[in-house]
């Protein structure tokens, strides 16, 4: 069994190393194709270490090789297997097999196709780390390996000014809360002794309450990076400067879910610290809320993608602050289908539309395009939680988890947010396949993307139908073994209609309103003259709530100032200077005694005289102070030295 | 007065540093030879001063060996002095630097 989860990790390695050999020639498919193949060999290996799991309930430890063993510290190269883990590589495996195939379409006209690979594949190999490692430095090997390959990725296309920002964005907010991560995992070896998840969460037992919360608040400051939540926010839609299947990736699989990983991961140690659940969920409502509310207006597709990310991260955050782990981890799966579907279909719309990317400027595509927009449809049906597809099961969960655990508050922001989901989720559905066409007007010719393209896509619409009702207790019964086994029961039957049914209803109406409003016959290419692009409220959520212009304002510029003070002040004058002088102190004496050497005989018999006088000089003193010696200590000892 | 043993080493010192001050003063490759032979020759009157003082006949072998030595010498030296004036025509040690540091 170990060889299959050797092959599973290391497989994407292996396509990484490939690809990256191209990196440097033209465009080559081969590049493309084994880096795809070998991930589905990870996939394969993921769903037989699946299978192994669920029948037999065992689960695999390997400890590969040591990798630091030093006094009381000791970190092993181990990797595991369990029912949480397992999970995770089977959404990852899958997800990513999907995104490698339909990446080799997508990408095809792109010059830098075999870099590409090798970053995509890297990229999953980092997170094969992050959710396999058995101890928290292995875990932060995977966690940085993610941020390094999603830097790579977002800056794809280098040449654009806009995505090596958005890319150095991403990674230096990811590094603010790795330094809360780096200093979570200090805590808990400096408390508990050693890195393994076992041994550690073991010994928290015995920790008081207060260095338990300062573990628990540190290793979210960490998740909050990873899965951007408020305030570091920001990267995740900007990120979106990456090509697309890179979005899909990043959104669904191999990056902002390993903050919810890491928390799902670390169970036992928030179940011991309720209070800083309770402020996981209430950050996840209000991000949940926070992002809707931007997606409702953004003119840019992916954007809106990726603002409804952010929401149902702040969802997950919920289920899991209020202890629900196994529904948090259960919505990361579901949502990972239903969403890297939904950003493969805007890729396939923005392939069509010449990577233009606002929907306002669409209108009708779905004549052209109708494997996309069923694709898209009910990607955003799933989303939308309606019964029976995924998010019904795994979203609707987590509200019932908020009722029936009395947080009325996070139970009522959650409620609101999913009819925003619904209605954010059909604007754009609306705005692009329906409707009046504008698009020919402005001069765009859509066609509908590549067969294969469609056809990789096909596994997820399928599970984003089926994953909800068809897993949902097998998955129950698997996750518990490891996780907290809360079933979620409104207690009377008419309150669990009422609910179900109004939650439906409120959806519903959700969509209803949004294709009425977005397939009217006067939706025009805003102009920035409407009465509703001047009110408040709209000007206030297109500028993201003024977030980004207040970090740049109040942290980037005076940061920046202060880097020029210490670069003007302080390098240059005081550590080049030190530097510089020491340097020059050496030159000069070089130069000075360089007269020494003159070639005159005269000159250099004057100097070794010089230096016999010396060294008999010396050679007395020492003499006369090593037989005087006494002596000498007795007087030093008369000075009182 | 008798002469002792603290005279000769006296007379020995100041023969030595009017020695030193030649070697290091004088310009003349010629007269560095001759301040060569005063830094020995004073060693050697120690050297037979103090073997006189112990009885002991080593020392004079020794001022013997030094004599030997410094004779040789002058003669290697004195060779290369009349081949360098031959060439350059002054014997100035200033003027002897084509192995400038």
């Amino acid at each position: 069994m170990e060889l299959f989860l050797y092959t599973a990790l290391f497989a994407p390695l292996v396509g990484s190393m490939f690809a990256a050999l191209y990196s440097g020639s033209p465009k080559n498919i081969i590049a493309g194709i084994i880096p795809s193949i070998l991930l589905g060999v990870s996939l394969i290996s993921s769903t037989i270490l699946l299978v192994l799991v669920l029948t037999t309930g065992h689960t695999l430890h390997v400890e590969m090789m040591t990798w630091m063993a030093t006094g009381d510290l000791y970190i092993p190269f181990g990797f595991v297997v369990d029912q949480i883990s397992v999970t995770m590589m089977m959404v990852v495996t899958l997800v990513s097999t999907v995104v490698h195939v339909y990446a080799i379409g997508y990408m095809s006209h792109d010059k830098a196709f075999n870099r590409f690979f090798a970053w995509l594949s890297a990229f999953v190999f980092s997170m094969l780390i992050l959710v396999m490692s058995d101890n928290f430095a292995g875990l932060f090997i995977g966690w940085e390996g993610v941020g390094l390959c999603s830097w790579g990725l977002i800056g794809f296309w280098y040449h654009k000014e806009s995505a090596t920002w958005a890319a150095n964005e991403a990674f230096i907010m990811n590094r603010i809360a790795d330094l809360g991560m780096l200093i979570g995992i200090f805590l808990v070896f400096w408390n508990t002794g050693t890195l393994q998840y076992d041994g550690a969460f073991a010994a928290m037992q015995n920790l008081d309450t207060d260095t338990l919360t300062w573990i628990g608040i540190f290793l979210f400051v960490g998740a909050m990076g990873k899965s951007a939540q408020f305030p570091l926010h920001t990267w995740l839609a900007d990120a979106m400067e990456g090509p697309t299947p890179v979005s899909a990736l990043i959104h669904a699989a191999t990056m902002v879910t390993a903050g919810v990983y890491l928390v799902v991961r670390s169970n036992e140690l928030y179940a011991l610290i309720p209070n800083v659940g309770l402020f996981i969920a209430s950050l996840g409502a209000f991000v949940a809320i926070f992002a809707a509310t931007m997606a409702l207006v953004n003119r840019d597709i992916k954007r809106v993608i990726a603002y409804s990310t952010l929401s149902q991260l702040g969802y997950m955050f919920a289920a899991a602050g209020l202890g629900a782990y196994w529904v948090a981890l259960f919505h990361l799966m579901a949502h990972a289908f239903f969403k890297a579907l939904l950003f493969l279909g805007g890729g396939n719309v923005m392939h069509a539309m010449s990577d233009e990317l606002d929907p306002f400027k669409m209108g009708g595509l779905g004549k052209a395009m109708k494997g996309t927009m069923i694709l898209m449809t009910l990607a955003s049906v799933a989303l939308a939680g309606i019964f029976p597809l995924a998010g019904f099961f795994s979203k609707d969960l987590i509200l019932e988890v908020a009722f029936v655990d009395h947080h009325f508050i996070i139970y009522s922001v959650l409620l609101v947010t999913a009819g925003l989901t619904a209605f954010y989720s059909f604007r754009i559905i609306a705005l692009i396949f329906h409707g009046e066409d504008r698009h020919t007007a402005l001069g765009f010719h859509p066609h509908e993307a590549y067969k294969f393209m469609l056809w990789a896509m096909a596994p997820l619409a399928v599970l984003a139908v089926i994953a909800g009702f068809l897993f949902k207790g097998t998955y129950f019964e698997m996750i518990t073994q490891l996780l907290p086994a809360t079933e979620y029961h409104v207690h009377s039957a008419v309150t669990y209609w009422i609910m179900t049914i109004g939650t439906q209803a409120f959806v519903i109406a959700a969509i209803y309103f949004a294709y009425k409003k977005y397939m009217s016959k006067d939706i025009k290419v805003p102009d920035g003259t409407s009465k509703m692009e001047n009110s408040f409220a709209y000007k206030l959520l297109i500028n993201q709530y003024y977030i980004p212009y207040f970090y740049e304002e109040y942290l980037v510029k005076p940061y920046r100032e202060l880097s020029t003070v210490c670069w003007e002040k302080v390098d240059q004058k005081i550590v080049d200077a030190s530097v510089d002088g020491i340097a020059k102190v050496f030159y000069t004496t070089g130069v000075k005694t360089r007269t020494m050497q003159n070639g005159n005989l005269s000159t250099m018999l004057k100097w070794m005289v010089a230096g016999t006088v010396a060294l008999l000089s010396l050679a007395v003193v020492f003499g006369l102070a090593a037989r005087y010696s006494g002596e000498i200590r007795l007087f030093l000892s008369g000075l009182g030295v | 007065m008798e002469i002792g043993l603290n005279h000769y080493l006296v007379l020995s010192t100041i023969l030595f540093a009017i020695g030193l001050v030649g070697v290091m003063r004088r310009k003349n490759l010629l007269m560095l030879f001759f301040a060569t032979e005063i830094l020995l020759n004073s060693v050697n009157i120690s050297f037979a001063a103090i073997s006189h003082y112990y009885g002991d006949l080593t020392g004079q072998m020794f001022a013997f060996f030094v004599i030997a030595i410094a004779a040789s010498e002058v003669a290697v030296g004195l060779g290369l002095l009349v081949v360098w004036h031959k060439r350059h025509n002054s014997i100035d040690l200033d003027k002897m630097s084509t192995m400038r540091g």
